[in-house]
């Protein structure tokens, strides 16, 4: 496949000496798409993720990414991590938090002021600008988190969980602006442990016990297992598996 | 490694103290605290206070800087925000020295307070002046910065972090000649206290405090301060790592 953006090769992560986290995954990731990375918590999703954004040294194996190895230092100005865990800095505001990672990011100073607005618009955070983000909702936070991934949109997002625990209207809206972003061009890593959400995803990823289980569109993976939906067609696959 | 990224993270570093002032406080108020309580212990004995005094202007911001800035990688560590940084295109250096400079100028603000109160309402007379005790103040707390940092990896939570103040920095100041002078310890003690950087940190108070011109052992201790400084954050940024394995 020649327009997968991120090839991964082979690839074994083993933790602390004696967890195997991922076990030999092999797959291409396409460009301009929505690819959900779907599993149960402790599946390995972010030892993936981790090991995708270059944070995670591989036990063997390899991952490519446009072409340079996954951790290039080329790469990190073309990409950007949410983490799961809400990676703000609690005793800064909104508006500070942003500045920050922009201008690690290399955003010019003169475009700064915009760009900020425009990402607060799009996480629906504007009237949060100035408040700590220590005094936020843990809602509003998150977004806070989704905020900074956002900057500069690169070409390839990795959002871990970016949706959990968000109202379902505001779930809403981010998956429009994921779509939008797919539709230009944008490569979006999503995770998830929420098996409706992997209805909306271009590709998929079902990930357990460090396994990739399948891979493909929602469609062709009912089909390959004569299901109805994505979580039918999981529970049909690890049933098969055992 | 870039100046704006330098000083972008220098500049977070102070507003993330402008909005706890608790903490600013804190830094601030207690070496005051302390050294009017050890201003009464020597009521009796006030030519003691007039060097030990001097000397504690050396440990305070050494002290201070050490805790702070171990507690304040180690939360880096733990709350992602190093995991987020280390994907963006910044060097570690950066980093490294944005806290640097952010917690270098604190401990200038500190140390003129402190100074202020011992050189100024105490009366503690140092014959080398004001300017030179703040300098060796501000290399005090740059050297706590660095072992700060480098210790901060061998923690793996603020519990661990804050703990690791005695065991790095405790025997240092026991040995540093503050309670008795270093000929007095047993051989071992001056060795070690030879290769101690804490020695040096208050030697240069003791300099400014017992020479009106700048002395050449002033000199020596504050390369020494900065050169272990210098290493101390090199290592550091070593610990910080792109990679997990």
């Amino acid at each position: 496949m020649n327009d997968s953006v991120v090839q991964v090769k082979n690839v074994s992560v083993v933790l602390g000496g004696y967890y195997h986290a991922l076990k030999h995954v092999n797959v291409d990731l396409p460009a301009g798409k929505v690819v959900g990375f779907i599993g149960p918590s402790g599946a390995g999703k972010t030892t993936l993720i981790r090991s995708i954004v270059g944070r995670q040294r591989l036990s063997s194996g390899s991952i490519t990414i446009n072409g340079m190895p996954a951790g290039s230092a080329k790469l990190r100005s073309q990409m950007s991590y949410m983490t799961q865990e809400v990676s703000v800095y609690n005793d800064l505001t909104v508006q500070e938090n942003l500045r920050y990672f922009a201008t690690m990011f290399g955003i010019a100073r003169k475009e700064m002021g915009k760009a900020i607005s425009d990402i607060l618009r799009t996480v629906d955070m504007s009237d949060h600008a100035s408040q700590l983000v220590g005094k936020l909702s843990g809602g509003q936070k998150q977004r806070v988190s989704l905020a900074i991934a956002l900057i500069g949109y690169p070409k390839l997002m990795v959002l871990d969980e970016p949706t959990v625990g968000l109202d379902p209207v505001l779930r809403e809206q981010l998956w429009q602006l994921f779509r939008e972003l797919a539709a230009k061009g944008t490569t979006l890593i999503i995770s998830s442990h929420v098996m409706d959400e992997a209805e909306r995803c271009d590709d998929l990823l079902l990930i357990r016990n460090g396994e990739l289980l399948a891979h493909g569109s929602p469609k062709a993976l009912c089909e390959q297992t004569g299901t109805r939906s994505v979580e039918q067609s999981f529970l049909k696959l690890v049933g098969v598996k055992q | 490694m870039s100046i704006r990224k330098t000083l972008a993270t220098a500049k977070r570093v102070l507003s993330q103290l402008h909005h706890d002032p608790r903490t600013i406080g804190l830094v601030i108020m207690a070496p005051i605290l302390l050294i009017t309580i050890l201003k009464y212990v020597f009521q009796s004995e006030p030519k003691v206070f007039d060097t030990v005094a001097p000397m504690m202007l050396g440990i305070f911001p050494l002290l201070m800087m050490f805790l702070i800035t171990s507690v304040a990688t180690l939360r880096e560590r733990t709350t992602g925000t190093l995991d987020r940084l280390m994907t963006e295109p910044m060097s570690k250096l950066d980093l490294v020295f944005g806290y640097a400079l952010a917690f270098s100028l604190f401990a200038l603000v500190q140390g003129v307070a402190v100074s202020f109160v011992t050189l100024g309402l105490f009366g503690v007379t140092v014959l080398g002046g004001t300017i030179p005790i703040l300098i060796a103040a501000v290399l005090a707390a740059l050297l706590g910065i660095a072992l700060g940092l480098f210790v901060s990896a061998f923690a793996t939570s603020e519990f661990q972090a804050v703990q690791l103040v005695i065991p790095a920095v405790f025997p240092q100041v026991l040995v540093c000649g503050l309670f008795v002078p270093r000929e007095h310890m047993a051989k071992l003690l001056q060795w070690l206290a030879d290769v101690f950087p804490v020695t040096y940190s208050v030697d240069a108070m003791k300099q400014v405090t017992i020479h009106s011109q700048w002395s050449a052992t002033l000199t020596r201790d504050m390369v020494v301060v900065i050169g272990y400084a210098a290493v101390a954050l090199m290592v550091g940024s070593i610990t910080i790592r792109r990679q997990d394995k």
